[in-house]
């Protein structure tokens, strides 16, 4: 069995364009959720989200492209570009050969569906544009990221709700120490904030309309958000010999499924996928000091989060910091996993934990030390990343520093 | 604007040409037109003059629909847009 580094690191979310500002802003406890801008937003309800700001494809990318390219390709090439940019890998020959791409998404090109319905439903139009569905297909990002950077390897996307990211993570890490790949690119993205998107989610009733508020006893619900964020996975010890910089080592994960209901979580679930990752990466529960929750700010997650985590690391659990940043970056569906684990490098590499903003009340149910406000400076070792679909199927990414 | 000074714009915007670049002896792969950009040209044309092309893509050879040139391009829409009306 391999190791496995993470020798590049590329995001856009709404915190930030980088992961250099996306690491700042967390680290601010600054919030990139506001009020929501795009067409019909008048006739939605839940009217905020983490929008990515002050981007225009059209500076990016040429009109070809765009013809091709949905919302979340465009993300997605956008943080795969400063992904392997930082990684200096170039692929050629037998690397580019056995390398592929492992992505996730909820939804895929959700905007492009959408727009396209409204075209022929409301407009009446009888013709849409012939590249509709190479836009929208959910494996399209994955597809142009593949196309980019030659990757010819095995490639896929992954679609498992909100557990998307870290099942794509977990399997191009399962490529990478197996062996059957020396280098991977993966992570995720979504973007689902348009009419559709967001009257779609409305209809569940589990949205908050001011402000995601996770482990806060005032919490009201959860905040959509956008973006992608994409990592280049490497082979330890060839990383280390070509010179690369090693953001952190993935040490193991876990999948668990519920097995029980398609939207309410189980505490049981939740705590097989931790402590199947502790038993893949060997730690102890002692080891392991600060954990990204998947806090998506409804009761029914953030109170089986704390139960589990509760469960596993039994008297330990009060001494690890568990941290959801969604209060900053919102809920990125498909793509979440991807953003947070970020948050996870940023934890165990500079040495900050990323914070719960929007944190009013205690809630004696989510009894943890959750980072309230403000970031916190800590040397951590070990950090998992949790996350918890949407069908009971769940996710634990294992890091390390290096 | 005439039919084919209509139709030879939007095929040159396609091949990102000049319009005074695309001839009427041209052919869609002498500009540089590939089987994606030949679909989106003719739905940029269905668009541009309210008509529906007869243009199967897997047999382009087979279709009422000539695109050998330019100039068949033109009249074949010249024939549409005068059946519709």
């Amino acid at each position: 069995m391999n190791r496995v580094a993470i020798t590049g690191a590329g995001t856009i979310n709404s915190l930030g364009h980088s992961v250099k500002e996306t690491f700042i802003n967390m680290a601010e406890g600054l919030c990139g959720i506001g009020p929501l801008h795009f067409r019909d937003v008048d006739r939605l309800d839940i009217k905020i989200g983490g929008q990515v700001k002050n981007f225009d494809p059209t500076t990016v990318f040429n009109r070809q492209q765009l013809s091709l390219y949905d919302r979340v390709t465009q993300f997605t090439l956008i943080a795969a570009k400063e992904a392997v940019k930082q990684s200096g890998i170039i692929f050629s020959g037998e690397l580019a050969a056995k390398s592929g791409v492992v992505l996730g998404t909820a939804g895929g090109g959700v905007s492009t569906w959408d727009d396209n319905y409204r075209a022929v439903y409301e407009e009446g139009k009888n013709r849409v544009h012939p590249f509709v569905v190479p836009k929208l297909m959910n494996n399209a990002a994955a597809s142009h990221v593949s196309m980019e950077y030659n990757l010819k390897g095995p490639s896929f996307t992954v679609s498992t709700a909100c557990a998307s990211s870290n099942h794509a993570i977990a399997q191009a890490f399962q490529m990478v120490r197996s062996g059957l790949s020396d280098v991977m690119v993966t992570g995720g993205s979504e973007s689902m904030l348009c009419f559709g998107g967001v009257k779609a989610w409305e209809g569940l009733r589990v949205m908050s309309k001011d402000a995601c508020r996770p482990f806060s006893a005032n919490r009201n619900g959860m905040v959509q958000g956008e973006g992608a964020a994409i990592f280049v996975l490497e082979n330890f010890d060839k990383a280390k010999k070509r010179g690369a910089e090693i953001l952190a080592e993935v040490i193991g994960y876990a999948m668990s499924s519920d097995a029980s209901d398609i939207v309410m979580p189980s505490k049981q679930g939740a705590a097989r996928a931790i402590k199947g990752a502790l038993h893949d990466a060997q730690l102890s529960p002692e080891q392991v000091k600060y954990i990204n929750a998947h806090g998506t700010g409804t009761a029914a997650n953030d109170k089986t989060e704390c139960a589990a985590v509760a469960d596993v690391f039994g008297r330990h659990a009060d001494n690890l910091m568990l941290s959801s940043t969604k209060s900053m970056h919102g809920h990125l569906i498909g793509g979440t996993g991807a953003v947070e684990l970020l948050a996870c490098i940023m934890a165990v590499k500079d040495g900050i934990i990323a914070p719960t903003i929007g944190y009013e009340e205690a809630d004696p149910e989510c009894a943890l030390d959750v980072v309230p406000n403000q970031a916190r400076e800590v040397e951590v070792d070990v950090a998992l990343s949790n996350a918890f679909a949407f069908g009971g199927l769940n996710a634990v990414l294992a890091v390390r520093s290096v | 604007m005439d039919i084919g000074t209509k139709v030879i714009d939007i095929i040159a915007e396609q091949a990102i040409l000049d319009p005074g670049d695309v001839t009427l002896e041209s052919t869609l792969e002498s500009l540089g037109i590939d089987s994606m950009g030949l679909v989106e040209s003719i739905f940029a044309i269905e668009e541009a003059f309210d008509i529906r092309i007869p243009f199967n893509a897997n047999e382009p050879s087979d279709s009422d629909f000539n695109i050998s040139s330019v100039a068949s391009i033109i009249s074949g829409i010249e024939k549409l847009v005068a059946e519709k009306t």
